[in-house]
């Protein structure tokens, strides 16, 4: 393997390679999990310089409040941002490295983590068919248990994604993963199957050659499945009881790989659902469309949630404000200038970043669009940025992670992580930890 | 029937202890339950009660879970696969034994549902991965896709052995042997390149049965998309001396012969590199008997496919992937000539990539085989007979 750590020496610009991941620790048992070791590697001045500083970052933020589960695509507030900050500055192969497990197949999905339990799926076998539901312990990164089911819809797609591509959901009870052959589980936390739904079967006109990554988002009792494609489009409404339909909805046909948003508007949850014709708000209760906005808009990246603003991929950046009353959602801004690629935007408080493929990030002011600064990070990028404290973490298709700290004027690179593998997947964040996967790994850093 | 073969199970299994103690009475019904699961979710709230009873049960209840699969429809065999995850990783984890003697004896026998037996040779592997190396010997040809798949994958890798020491005289037969076993298309194309590289190359369009001899007709127009859903003449009857309005003027029905590598019919050569058109294609195969078969076609452009008249599926895609099997119907050939059409439609778009306007076919049976058609009778002059 090539997995090395990397502190940026901010000063002269250059990246200090560190010890590889190798050197970390040995799997232990069955379940290929490698815990690192305690000695420290030896290295450069200004590298055990740097160590030092991040223990003290640790140590702080060690103090601070831990945040909540991370239990859907983008965490808690559907932004890419997690509730509290004590999350490792630097992503390092010795202090901030909890754990390692194997994982069995591929995946883009985003881990999810429910109080002390970690999720994810995975694809693997004859075309993707065979797909992985699988429980970690949190602590140690040990296997807890793992559910295989068989697809029964088609599981082509691009070489580039997997058929685990979309995140699943859990209200905190549940976990509910939904997989690009339109084949969705409903497991307890402990791997009771619940129910079982075969969407790709029920309804075999919609499906993408390309492959399907909409995640799934549950809203009052409700599981939101957005399976829209060329060929037929539609959105249900699944009772997260029993999988069956509550209501199903027309959407229009055309690709789109977008995932819902949850929105909460004057104490009542509303979910926005993407397609490049523009966001459609509907109840989750009964699949009634509330709201529109009819606009060219993106089908990759998805829409973030700012409060009762929600930022769009749509000509650039365009924020839409909600829950004043009003029928119709208020233009407040659009910014051409604010553009993101296959990443979705993520937004920190007073905060918008967009993230290109190519990995120019750019940082806006959330309340009016106007362009703070532009970083140019080391892409190319698919995953979408996830935010804790002050600091945004990106990692590019090679598995580089780039630590951004998001008050200086123009941002600045802190500390960079060479997980060594191909990441699409974008990460999670709970607990003072952050989680990445790529087709063959789990990591976890900080608190464990 | 499950129960049926669940009998026959025992049966066969002889003085196979657990087997023949056949499933406690406080299993059946959960498993009828689980079994009677459908489409849309029907039985799901039954099912997940029925679920947690047989995922509490020991190891002795592995074999009736992989016989109950026999027959269960796609739902029932992931309700039924969830509860042997969840049985064998408890009892493996607790540090019990899996029956590995009834598993195997479930294994041999092939008229098992192919995917069950694959899990059974897991659950072996799980407990000794020796033995079930050892079995994947004798499995060449397999009903189970996933275990041929493997079984072929160990001449393979003799072949490579072979090759490594520069010995193609032995690597030769090896890869020839794995090549009339293999059915997974890219381990196909992978024993075909080796072939290839030994002096042997295989005719893939040949190897794969894509049907190459059509009679094709168009231009029709797809303004907007909307040829998908217009029902030209050809799609209510196929009349091979007939001529129509195309979109580009009078058409008629013109001979095809793909000699692509892999049995691309395309359109761009017989009515040009056109764009918002459809046409059709249709061709005629003989079974010597009634049977059921898979069609199995690739493309990138919105199609429909119809057999004897009757439409099997549509999908009004375009441009976005495209591989061998890309898509499978289950259709029943009758005795005789069974008649083809498909229909194949070109978008708007005219970016360099969009250009294409193809599909390939071919039918198999559920495993990937082609079927070999007999030829059609003739008449004394030679001329096909109509019938």
């Amino acid at each position: 393997m090539n997995l090395k750590s990397h502190s940026v020496n901010r000063k002269a610009g250059r990246v200090t390679p560190r010890a590889p991941f190798g050197f970390l620790g040995e799997v232990c048992g069955a379940h290929g999990v490698t815990r690192p070791t305690t000695a420290l590697v030896s290295g450069s001045h200004f590298a055990k310089a740097f160590h030092a500083w991040s223990l003290c970052l640790l140590l702080a933020a060690s103090t601070a409040l831990y945040g909540s589960d991370w239990r859907r695509f983008r965490g808690p507030h559907g932004n890419g941002a997690a509730d509290a900050a004590p999350v490792p500055a630097v992503l390092d192969a010795t202090n901030s490295i909890a754990w390692k497990s194997n994982l069995p197949g591929r995946g883009l999905s985003s881990p999810i983590i429910v109080g002390d339990r970690v999720f994810v799926t995975c694809s693997s076998g004859l075309s993707q068919q065979r797909l992985h539901v699988i429980c970690f312990n949190a602590t140690d990164g040990a296997k807890l248990w793992e559910r295989q089911f068989w697809a029964t819809g088609r599981t082509m797609c691009h070489e580039k994604t997997a058929v685990a591509a979309p995140t699943p959901a859990s209200d905190g009870e549940h976990i509910v993963a939904i997989f690009s052959s339109n084949d969705i589980v409903c497991l307890d936390l402990a791997g009771n199957l619940i129910w079982f739904r075969g969407l790709g079967r029920d309804y075999p006109h919609a499906s993408n050659s390309l492959g399907m990554t909409s995640s799934l988002l549950i809203a009052g009792g409700v599981v939101v499945a957005q399976v829209e494609s060329q060929s037929e489009a539609f959105t249900a409404g699944l009772e997260l009881a029993t999988g069956m339909n509550r209501w199903k909805i027309t959407r229009s046909r055309g690709p789109n790989w977008t995932s819902p948003v949850l929105l909460q508007t004057g104490g009542a949850e509303l979910v926005a659902l993407q397609s490049a014709r523009g966001i459609v708000a509907i109840e989750p209760a009964t699949g009634q469309t509330v709201w529109s906005y009819t606009n060219k808009t993106s089908a990759t990246p998805s829409s973030s949630l700012n409060g009762s603003t929600l930022l769009v991929p749509s000509q650039g950046l365009t924020a839409l404000g909600f829950g004043s009353g009003e029928p119709v959602p208020k233009q407040l801004w659009r910014s051409g200038q604010l553009n993101p690629g296959t990443p979705s935007p993520a937004v920190l408080r007073d905060k918008v970043f967009a993230l290109n493929d190519g990995g120019v990030l750019t940082c806006g002011n959330a309340a009016t669009g106007e362009r703070l600064w532009q970083l140019r990070l080391k892409g190319p990028f698919s995953a979408s940025p996830v935010v804790a404290g002050q600091f945004l973490y990106c990692v590019n298709e090679k598995g580089l992670a780039q630590v951004v700290d998001t008050t200086k004027p123009e941002g600045e690179v802190v500390s960079e992580l060479d997980l060594g593998e191909t990441v699409l997947s974008t990460p999670s964040i709970a607990h003072g930890a952050i989680y990445f996967r790529s087709d063959g790994r789990l990591w976890k850093f900080g608190k464990s | 029937m499950p129960m049926k073969s669940f009998l026959r199970t025992l049966v066969l299994s002889g003085g196979v202890s657990l087997a023949l103690a056949g499933p406690p009475p406080e299993i059946a019904e959960p498993l009828r339950v689980l079994r009677a699961v459908g489409p849309e979710g029907q039985g799901n709230a039954a099912a997940s009660a029925a679920w947690k009873k047989l995922a509490a049960g020991n190891a002795s209840t592995l074999v009736p879970l992989l016989v109950a699969m026999d027959g269960a429809n796609d739902y029932a065999l992931n309700w039924l696969r969830a509860a042997v995850d969840a049985v064998a990783g408890r009892e493996l984890t607790a540090g019990h034994p899996l029956p590995v003697p009834e598993l195997k004896q479930f294994l041999r026998m092939t008229e098992h549902n192919p995917r069950a037996r694959r899990l059974a040779f897991e659950l072996v592997a799980r407990t000794d991965p020796a033995t079930a190396d050892q079995l994947l010997a004798g499995m060449l040809n397999d009903p189970s896709l996933e275990l041929r798949r493997d079984a072929v994958q160990k001449l393979v890798d003799q072949a490579d052995q072979a090759i490594a020491r520069t010995n193609p005289v032995v690597a030769a037969p090896l890869l020839q042997s794995a090549l009339r076993s293999a059915r997974d298309v890219t381990q196909i194309e992978g024993i075909a390149d080796k072939l290839k590289g030994l002096g042997q190359p295989v005719d893939l369009q040949k190897h794969f049965g894509f049907l190459s001899e059509w009679k094709v007709i168009g231009p029709f127009d797809n303004t907007g998309n909307q040829g998908f859903e217009t029902a030209y003449p050809p799609e209510l009857k196929i009349d091979l001396t007939a001529e129509y309005d195309g979109k580009k003027g009078k058409v008629r029905w013109q001979d095809y012969v793909t000699t692509h590598k892999y049995g691309m019919v395309d359109m761009n050569q017989p009515c040009g590199k056109l764009k918002e058109v459809t046409a059709y294609a249709t061709t005629d195969v003989f079974s010597n008997r009634a049977q059921p078969v898979e069609l199995r076609l690739g493309g990138k452009n919105s199609w429909r496919v119809w057999l004897n008249g009757k439409l099997l599926f549509a999908h009004d895609e375009y441009h976005t992937n495209t591989e061998i099997d890309q898509y499978i119907m289950r259709a029943q050939l009758q005795p005789g000539r069974n008649t083809l059409l498909v229909k194949v439609c070109q978008n708007e778009e005219v970016k360099e990539w969009t250009e294409e306007w193809e599909f390939q076919l071919r039918i198999t049976d559920a495993l990937g085989t082609p079927i070999v058609f007999t030829r059609p009778p003739c008449s004394a002059d030679g001329q096909t007979i109509k019938n």
